[in-house]
Parts: structure tokens; C-alpha cells; sequence
């Protein structure tokens, strides 16, 4: 019989947690260094929310336009980012972003070709030219099937459906992680010389989301503890086009390549609304501008019965849109009874992306904590205040092979950070007091107010008053947190989960809440009808870092532009 | 609102051999799948009760079960779609960890014994493919691996052979398909795959939520290639002559 405190240990050089689009990435870099490589996943291999990913992957192949070029992805991307992004970082991605789609085509993924046999590629919202390759809207599936057989070939041991509760770090410096193996029901302690968070971001943060059931910020929050700086944590991109209607299947995503293919925004009186908006780039105009003339449209009154506006596709045809979007068929035919080939799609904003995230050094990954990494979703710096489409998965690759690299790099020179067992035994106090406490309360519905909440107070027009119901609302959920429980045990216990899930969502959403009260501006995602103006006063990332039990809140200047790309970032008013 | 029954199995087989029925009453609304009720019991009736998934919009492939005996996807089986009362089991084919969630991980065995893509040599980069090429291989790779059809394969349920499975016949398929690549897996398929367990019944093509034509696309041209390769009179003998391998 076991005891309470049994847990079994596993050595690695480079641990990474998450195995999405930038998890896998970083795995096949740090295996190809030579590296022992565990990947900890909360999922099942293969069904990380990056198979969600539907449009394409930006990169300035030039197939189609050849005018596309490195600096134009650059200034796309640094300028719709509002100028709060890190130029570093925009500068890595726009360069190594064919590099890295040329390298997964090597892997074998198969994209859709152009007339001549080249990569094909889709205008996207906010790109200046047609620079999404894609594999009609499965992109972020083939990616990730992609990676994963890269990663089932090599030397990468994977750990599925573990989750990780703990990030041990001892003086500034990562020493492992902790956890439990849910198949198996155990705890299990991973001792490491390197670490890499790529778990991804925090939708589920929020009522209506297009996020996947492992978005609950738990990377964040973990790195946070560990002593890890948070920045831009109020940046939170909006999809202009979510489900709406029937309400079970409210937020499930619509990709925005139906608007690449030429799909048009129409209100219930039948205006073209986005040529009153945004005249020139209409619907392709950046997530932030569409998302917020749509809710504009109906929050003034011209929505759909069901709160929603119209996406209308029909004209391009039926064949056409069976090939080129067939999951928006399958979707609308299977959960709404809607054939969009012959009728529109109703449609509203929903959310989808976080912009903000773990601080992490442009050149290496790694953050402020030694030998811990981020990529992915989970890092920030790359976006700025708005994403554009299709440079998520970029980013996967990019700063997920980065991250391997640098990590591996780390872990041959460090050595294991050795530490006390006391701390393996309060983190397995902490998890068993959640299900050891008969008289606990039911995480659930505390999840549901403080989702509610955000859902309500920090939407895509925020203003003071509503961000401070938000920050009462969650100061007021804060202290249940130790009330907190369920029955059962380790295995598959989706209580336990809710109960480790909603300490995580907690701590993100004051963060993230504090960090949207103090930016007086609007720029990018965040608009704040109070002061519905871009600042110049706010050109600096606001971060946080946990200092003795306290959130302590500081601001950083945003690197400035080097000479060779002050022309191509220039800030115009 | 209207209410449902649903009766589900519980079991957590490391811990003992009891399995039981536990039935829920669940209210529905409008456009409701049978995750959302799952979902529901969870939240408001029993935390503990285990099942998995994650995108709840059909891409991922977790929430395999047999809704009424039928293999489907939990995220997209409307309850309008079925009776009053509903029985919910954990797919068949793998063992139980607990609940609805099974040990799926056999899959995962299989898919390192299949070689990965390797292009031909001396390919010119960047690589150019025709998209009628790159067609073939598409239908395949939608493929959200939710292992329904290796629950429905009676091969798999109820005879212990070598068989890999539908599943990863589709994954060959895809392999084999793609314009650039150089490996023959048909051997791989007929000695260390059993792909002639397979009599064709068609069971995995009329379950998979993908509508991949699993049988006549992927199963029976690779059962040719087979013949062709290891049964052809005239083919054995122009390879006896020209020496040479497949």
C-alpha cells in the first residue's frame, strides 16, 4: 500500500512543458542538440489546442506576391502590434519564418500549392500582402501531426495527461517540476537542468472562448511562482468571428480565413458595416478593428436576433467552399444545421488569444529566472497589443526551436539544481488538501462567477468602473480558494483538475485585471472607452513579478528601434 | 427545459473490479451535445466523474465514446439527436483507466513502428508539388486521430492478431501518398501489420466523424499494393531477375 507521500523521481537535461506547435519544435531542437528530453503534456499527445489553428502560418515566401519580403512581415507585424511589441523578437520571426516553413514542408507537412507547384498563400486581416500557407483550415492540425511524428521518432520521451503543478526553483535558478500522472494516479517529480513553459495561454479565462480546455494559464501561473516576470497580461486578443447560436457552441472558433476567401460582414439591415469602419482594408482590417466594429454593431442595435452579425461566403460557391474551408462546413452543418454554401453564418466576437505572458531575453527564450524558458502562447514580447492572424503558428516555430536550442545549450553547461525534499512534500500537501477535505466547496461554480465576470467586465470595450467589478469580483473569489475541494483521488479526477485550474485562473485574471485598470489608453486589443486615445506616456510594457507573497508592479520602457529598422517601424499618429 | 436520462459506466479498474451504471438526470438546451451534459454532471453533480477532452468543437479527436452502442464523438452528438434515455460507455476496443477515459496508448506503439516521411534524394528546394498530387494525400490527413474506428474494427475488439488498425492504415495511406516521398511500407503493412485480418466490412469508414473513406481510399489500394508486391506471379519474377528488393 502506498503512503501519502510517495511520488517516483525522473532525470532529464531539458524539460518542456506543453506539447503544442512550440512545445514539439522545442523538443526536436533539444533532442538534435543531443539532449534528454521530457515533454510533460496535459493533453493526450496530438490534441493540443494548436490543432484548433485553422487559416495558415505567415511567412514572406513571395509565392504569390513576390513583392513580400522580411521587412514587410516586419512592419506588418510591429506596426499592428501598436508599437508595444519587442522589435527583436518581430525582427526573428519575419526573418526565420520561411526557414521554418520550408523546414516543416521537409518534415513532411503538405500544404496547398499554387498553380506552379509552390507553396500556395491567403491574404490574411492586417498583411500587407498574401502571405498565409495553409492546408485549406486544418492548418494547425497538419502542423501538429507533423511535429508529433518528428517527436514519436526520436529520442523525446513523452509524459501525456501529466499535469504539472509546481515549478521548483531554488535562488533564481530552475530545478524541476512537480506533478501528477493521471493515467497512473501518482505523483512524480522531474528533476532538470533546463526548463521550457510552451502550455499555452489563458481563453478559458473567459466565458465565451475559442479556447480549448487546456487554456487556463497554468504556465503562467506556475512561472509566476517560481519567480518569473509577467508582462503585457491585459492584452487580450479578441477573434472578430465566433459562433453565436445555438448557445452550447457559443465562441467555438470561425476562421478568419473565411474573410481571406472573401467572406463579407453584413448587420441585420444588411449594411456592409466594415466599409463604414475601415473603407480601405474592410474585412481584412487587424483582429482589434473588426472584433470592435462588430460588437459595435451590436451593442448599438444592429445585430442578429441571437446577438451576432453575419458572415456571408455564399457567393464564392459551393465547390469552392468545400474545398478551401471544409471544417466551417462541418461545423455550422453539425452544430447549428446551417449549410453556409446557401445560407450566412451569424457570427460575434469571442476570445482567443493572449498576447501577453512570461518576459522572456529576444535572443535566447529564457526569462529572468535562470534555465527557464517560454515560447508559444505562453511567452510575451512578440505581438504587442494585437496579433495578427496566422503568425501564431510562426511564432510556434520560431521561438519553439529558439527555446530548444537555447534550453539544451543551458542544460550542458548548468548542472542539476539540487534542493530540499520539504519542498516535494508541501506541494503534495497543497494537492492532497483538495481532495483530503470532506466539507470542501465545489470549484465549479466559483470558476463560472469568475469567468462570468471577466466575460462581462473586461470585454472588448473596458472602462474603469466595469474593470474594478471585475477586480472586486475576483478579490472576493480569492479567499475560497482555500475552501476549495472535491472527492476521489489522482486519476482523472477533472475535480482535482478545477480545483489546480481555478488557483491558476485566479492569479492570472488579477494580473491581468490590475494590469488593464493601470493602462489609461487604448492601444491594440485593449480599448478603453474612458480613455478611448492612444498614449505616448504608454508606449512601455507593465509587469509583474511576485516579491515575498506580494504582485509587485513595475513598467518597462519598449526597446527602442535599432537603426536598420527605425524606417520600418516608424510610429505615425 | 426538457430533461434526459443518462446512464453512464463507472469503473477505475487499478483500484477495484466493480463497474457500475450511475444514471443522471440532465436538463437540455437548445443545440446541447452529450459533452455539454457530461459537462454538466461534472460541474453539478459529480466533480470526479472522468472523461476526456479538449476542443469541444470536433478538431481534436478526445471525446470518443459509444453513445446508445454507436461509436461517436461526444462533442458532436446533439442530444436531439436521441431518446429520452441515454446509456454512455467508454470505447471498447482499449482497456479502462477510469470511467469514460481508456488507455488509448497502444496507438501511440504503433505509430513509432511506421517510418516516417523521407523525401527522395536530390530534391530541388524549394520542393515543387501539383496540388492534384497533394490531393490525394489530403483526404487522410484530416485524420483527428479519435481512434473510432479502432474501436468498431471487430479485428481489433475481438481477435488478438497483429493488425495495427484502420487508423493507421489511413496513416500509411497518407505517407505513401505524399508526391515527394520514398518509402514503400506495403511490407510493413502485410507482415508486421496484418493488414489481411482485414475482411473489409467497412465498420471504421462508416463511423469516422471525418468522413474519411477508410476502406475503399486507404484499406483496399493498400491491400493491392500488397498483392502487387507479394503475390504477383509476373512481378515476383521480373524482381527475381532484376534482383532487386521492394
Amino acid at each position: 500500500m502506498s503512503g501519502k507521500y510517495d511520488y517516483t523521481t525522473l532525470k532529464t537535461d531539458v524539460l518542456i512543458i506543453g506539447a503544442g506547435g512550440a512545445g514539439l519544435r522545442a523538443a526536436i531542437a533539444a533532442t538534435e542538440a543531443g539532449c534528454s528530453v521530457i515533454v510533460a503534456s496535459k493533453s493526450l499527445l496530438g490534441k493540443a489546442h494548436t490543432v484548433m489553428a485553422e487559416g495558415g502560418i505567415a511567412a514572406s515566401l513571395g509565392n504569390v506576391d513576390p513583392q513580400d519580403n522580411w521587412q514587410v512581415h516586419f512592419r506588418d507585424t510591429y506596426v499592428e502590434g501598436v508599437f508595444l511589441g519587442n522589435w527583436r523578437m518581430v525582427e526573428l520571426l519575419a526573418k526565420e519564418a520561411p526557414d521554418r516553413v520550408y523546414e516543416l514542408e521537409r518534415y513532411g507537412a503538405l500544404f496547398d500549392r499554387t498553380p506552379e507547384g509552390k507553396i500556395m498563400q491567403r491574404p490574411f486581416g492586417a498583411h500587407t500582402y498574401r502571405r498565409l500557407c495553409y492546408v485549406g483550415d486544418k492548418t494547425g492540425l497538419e502542423l501538429i501531426r507533423t511535429l508529433q511524428d518528428k517527436v514519436a521518432h526520436s529520442e523525446a520521451k513523452i509524459l501525456d495527461e501529466f499535469v504539472v503543478t509546481k515549478i521548483v526553483s531554488v535562488n533564481g535558478k530552475v530545478a524541476g517540476a512537480f506533478g501528477i500522472s493521471m493515467r497512473e494516479g501518482t505523483f512524480k517529480l522531474i528533476e532538470c537542468k533546463s526548463l521550457i513553459v510552451a502550455s499555452g495561454g489563458l481563453g478559458r479565462l473567459f466565458k465565451v472562448t475559442s479556447n480549448s480546455w487546456e487554456g487556463t494559464g497554468d504556465g503562467l501561473a506556475l512561472s509566476y511562482r517560481a519567480g518569473a516576470v509577467l508582462m503585457d497580461m491585459e492584452m487580450v486578443q479578441f477573434h472578430p468571428t465566433g459562433m453565436v447560436w445555438p448557445p452550447a457552441v457559443r465562441g467555438i472558433l470561425v476562421t478568419e480565413g473565411v474573410r481571406g476567401e472573401g467572406g463579407m460582414l453584413y448587420n441585420k439591415d444588411g449594411e456592409r458595416f466594415m466599409l463604414r469602419y475601415s473603407p480601405k482594408k474592410k474585412e481584412l482590417d487587424a483582429r482589434d478593428v473588426v472584433a470592435r466594429s462588430i460588437y459595435r454593431e451590436i451593442i448599438e442595435g444592429r445585430g442578429t436576433e441571437h446577438g451576432g452579425v453575419y458572415l456571408d461566403i455564399r457567393h464564392r460557391g459551393a465547390k469552392y467552399i468545400m474545398e478551401k474551408l471544409p471544417s466551417m462546413y462541418m461545423q455550422y452543418k453539425e452544430f447549428a444545421e446551417i449549410d453556409i454554401t446557401k445560407e450566412k453564418m451569424e457570427v460575434a466576437p469571442t476570445v482567443h488569444y493572449h498576447m501577453g505572458g512570461i518576459r522572456v531575453n529576444p535572443e535566447t527564450q529564457m526569462t529572468n529566472v535562470e534555465g527557464l524558458f517560454a515560447a508559444g502562447e505562453a511567452a510575451s514580447g512578440l505581438h504587442g497589443a494585437n496579433r495578427l492572424g496566422g503568425n501564431s503558428l510562426t511564432d510556434l516555430l520560431v521561438f519553439g526551436k529558439l527555446a530548444g536550442v537555447s534550453a539544451s545549450a543551458y542544460a550542458k553547461q548548468g548542472k542539476q539544481i539540487k534542493f530540499d525534499e520539504s519542498v516535494v512534500k508541501e506541494e503534495i500537501d497543497r494537492v492532497m488538501s483538495f481532495v483530503e477535505n470532506p466539507g470542501a466547496t465545489n470549484p465549479y461554480p466559483l470558476i463560472d462567477t469568475l469567468r462570468e465576470s471577466m466575460s462581462k467586465y473586461v470585454g472588448i470595450l473596458r472602462n474603469d468602473s466595469d474593470l474594478n467589478k471585475a477586480y472586486d469580483a475576483i478579490k472576493s473569489l480569492k479567499p475560497k480558494l482555500k475552501d476549495i475541494g472535491v472527492r476521489g483521488s489522482l486519476r482523472f479526477n477533472p475535480g482535482l483538475l478545477a480545483c489546480l485550474e481555478f488557483t491558476n485562473l485566479i492569479q492570472s485574471a488579477e494580473l491581468l485585471v490590475r494590469g488593464a485598470i493601470e493602462r489609461k489608453e487604448s492601444r491594440g486589443a485593449h480599448f478603453r472607452s474612458d480613455f478611448p486615445n492612444r498614449s505616448h506616456d504608454f508606449r512601455k510594457n507593465i509587469l509583474f513579478k511576485l516579491n515575498e507573497g506580494r504582485d509587485e508592479m513595475s513598467f518597462a520602457a519598449v526597446p527602442e528601434l535599432p537603426d536598420h529598422l527605425k524606417d520600418l517601424g516608424k510610429e505615425e499618429d | 427545459m426538457q430533461e434526459v436520462k443518462i446512464r453512464i459506466r463507472r469503473s477505475e479498474p487499478a483500484v477495484s473490479n466493480e463497474v457500475r451504471y450511475q444514471e443522471f438526470t440532465v436538463p437540455v438546451g437548445e443545440g446541447m451535445v452529450v459533452l455539454d451534459a457530461v459537462h454538466y454532471i461534472q460541474n453539478n453533480i459529480d466533480p470526479t466523474l472522468s472523461v476526456r477532452w479538449n476542443c469541444k468543437a470536433a478538431r481534436c479527436g478526445s471525446c470518443s465514446a459509444e453513445i446508445d452502442g454507436m461509436p461517436k464523438l461526444m462533442c458532436k452528438t446533439r442530444m436531439d439527436t436521441l431518446g429520452k434515455e441515454i446509456t454512455i460507455n467508454p470505447i471498447k476496443a482499449y482497456p479502462v483507466v477510469k470511467d469514460l477515459v481508456t488507455d488509448v496508448s497502444h496507438n501511440y506503439e504503433i505509430a513509432k513502428k511506421i517510418p516516417p516521411f523521407t523525401p527522395k534524394e536530390g530534391l530541388k528546394e524549394p520542393w515543387t508539388m501539383m496540388q492534384i498530387d497533394v490531393t490525394r494525400s489530403k483526404e487522410f490527413r484530416t485524420c483527428i486521430e479519435c481512434f473510432l474506428c479502432q474501436d468498431v474494427c471487430h479485428v481489433i475488439r475481438e481477435h488478438q492478431s497483429n493488425y495495427f488498425g484502420p487508423k493507421h492504415v489511413v496513416k500509411i495511406a497518407a505517407l505513401d501518398l505524399h508526391p515527394l516521398d520514398s518509402i514503400d511500407r506495403s511490407e510493413l503493412l502485410h507482415h508486421d501489420g496484418g493488414l489481411g485480418y482485414c475482411d473489409i466490412t467497412k465498420c471504421c469508414q462508416n463511423v469516422c466523424p471525418e468522413e474519411i473513406r477508410i476502406t475503399d481510399n486507404a484499406i483496399i489500394p493498400e491491400k493491392e499494393r500488397i498483392v502487387d508486391h507479394a503475390y504477383d506471379p509476373i512481378g515476383l519474377l521480373i524482381k527475381k531477375v532484376k534482383r532487386r528488393k521492394w
